[in-house]
């Protein structure tokens, strides 16, 4: 009796483990743009990690901080050392789910709206966020796109009075991941 | 416990294992996408100079840094000099990243009409991750020529009106607000005052910042000058400190001190500071940096 059950137990984990076909992608290319009339700045990240469960629709990313890479590098140690803190905080993450999961097959190929919310943590402040991305399936191989805008102050992210006309009030940030089946 | 427990915590294990697999999972992904990487240290100091002398830092590749440098009179010249004030000392210099490891400099003071350039490359830079170093290290040598009308009867050969100075700096940024430096240096004068000066100077420098706010930092720097073996200098110097904020405003760095020296090129203030602290020889000061991207 005792051996039926650890073995009933084991074939459900298995099944659990070979069902989660999660995708996942360890190169997502996340980038922001800050337009002022003064300036105008952009930084790529083309290391963050994501994890998309295709069955239950549950949606992960984190990167570092410290892998957005600036064309200016002064520019780049400004924004790590002064305004992400990211020593302190090294990652920005996000937890959340695309609700309408049941309307993506992902056995056919064409793009799907997406309806994301989830909570999104910067620079050691956690928010919910909602925004509308795209998820693509092209001859098996997944991809996703999203874009929404943040505001700094949001996350307790401090511009002082002197470059306020150089950084955006409102940060487009941009999401392209092409996930691996795992 | 009973042992019924026990028997159902097990299969309850496995069924649960692969929830606990998942939720391993972001970080683990994080490290094997980033983790093969060696982070290098950053923002050791705000500027290329702690206050007078040079701290471990460089353009970058293709950046420039126009410095304005400016040092009052000895505070201790009176109401009549108005505290220093009346007099000006300047030092202008464009300095440029030519790559990520390698800065080269030129400049003009007030000080004895000089012109000087530099040359400054990064030997170690502080890392961790793949590699690990514990320090920086960067080499900088720097040429200095009085351009100061010769006075004295008979020609002077040119390069008689150089000098050199060569320094090791040795960095270490401890932690996000305290960075230590420690330069030894070396100092050598094709023309002295007398027969008796020493040509050769030995000195060692220290300095440090330390962080008050993201933006604003204290500067401390000091150079202890070995005294010559046989010390015939024919002129009383003093050892330069200095001490000093820096304000960094993005793009800008702005540095106020109060120092003995008033050169402010290496040859200068490491071995003809006459400035004394105890009788208020000493002057205010101030740098500002501008750092423009070419590139």
């Amino acid at each position: 009796m005792k051996n039926k059950i650890i073995f009933i137990s084991i074939l459900l984990g298995l099944t659990q483990l070979i069902t989660a076909q999660n995708l996942i992608s360890k190169n997502g290319h996340i980038w922001f743009y800050s337009y002022t009339p003064v300036e105008d700045i952009e930084a790529h990240n083309r290391q963050a990690v994501s994890i998309l469960d295709p069955k239950a629709g549950t949606l992960q990313f984190t990167m570092l901080i410290k892998s957005f890479e600036f064309q200016k590098k002064l520019m780049q140690e400004h924004f790590n050392e002064n305004y992400m803190e990211s020593d302190t905080y090294p990652k920005a993450s996000f937890n959340g789910n695309i609700e309408n999961i049941s309307g993506i097959n992902f056995a056919n190929d064409g793009d799907y709206p997406a309806q994301v919310s989830g909570d999104l943590t910067i620079h050691g402040v956690t928010r919910k966020v909602n925004t509308a991305g795209t998820l693509s399936v092209t001859s098996g191989v997944v991809t996703a796109q999203a874009k929404f805008i943040i505001l700094p102050e949001d996350y307790n992210i401090v511009i002082p009075d002197l470059v306020k006309d150089r950084i955006a009030k409102e940060i487009e940030v941009n999401v392209d991941v092409t996930y691996n089946a795992n | 416990m009973s042992m019924k427990y026990f028997k159902l915590g097990l299969p309850i294990f496995i069924l649960l294992l692969p929830a606990y697999l998942h939720a391993q999972d972001m970080d683990e992904l994080l490290e094997e996408a980033t983790g093969n990487t060696t982070e290098y240290t950053y923002a050791t100091f705000k500027s290329t100079r702690i206050v007078s002398g040079h701290s471990i830092e460089r353009m970058q590749e293709g950046q420039l840094d126009f410095r304005i440098s400016h040092r009052f009179g000895e505070i201790n010249s009176g109401a009549y000099e108005f505290w220093g004030l009346d007099q000006a000392n300047i030092h202008l210099s464009l300095e440029y990243g030519i790559t990520d490891w390698l800065m080269v400099g030129v400049g003009r003071g007030t000080y004895e009409k000089t012109f000087d350039g530099s040359l400054k490359f990064s030997v170690l830079r502080q890392s961790k991750g793949e590699r690990n170093m514990p320090v920086s290290l960067s080499y900088l040598s720097t040429m200095a020529l009085n351009t100061l009308r010769w006075e004295n009867p008979g020609e002077l050969p040119f390069w008689d009106r150089a000098s050199y100075v060569h320094q090791l700096l040795i960095a270490r940024k401890f932690n996000e607000r305290l960075s230590l430096e420690l330069n030894p240096t070396f100092v050598h004068r094709n023309l002295v005052s007398t027969e008796l000066d020493p040509n050769d100077l030995w000195a060692i420098g220290a300095g440090g910042r330390f962080k008050l706010t993201k933006r604003i930092s204290v500067n401390v720097e000091y150079y202890y000058v070995v005294p010559p073996i046989h010390d015939y200098r024919s002129n009383k110097t003093f050892n330069p400190l200095s001490i000093g904020f820096d304000l960094e405003t993005g793009g800008h760095v702005f540095q106020l001190h109060v120092t003995n020296s008033l050169a402010m090129i290496e040859k200068g203030f490491i071995g003809e500071t006459t400035g004394n602290w105890l009788n208020g020889g000493i002057h205010i000061g101030f740098n500002i940096s501008r750092v423009f991207t070419l590139k």
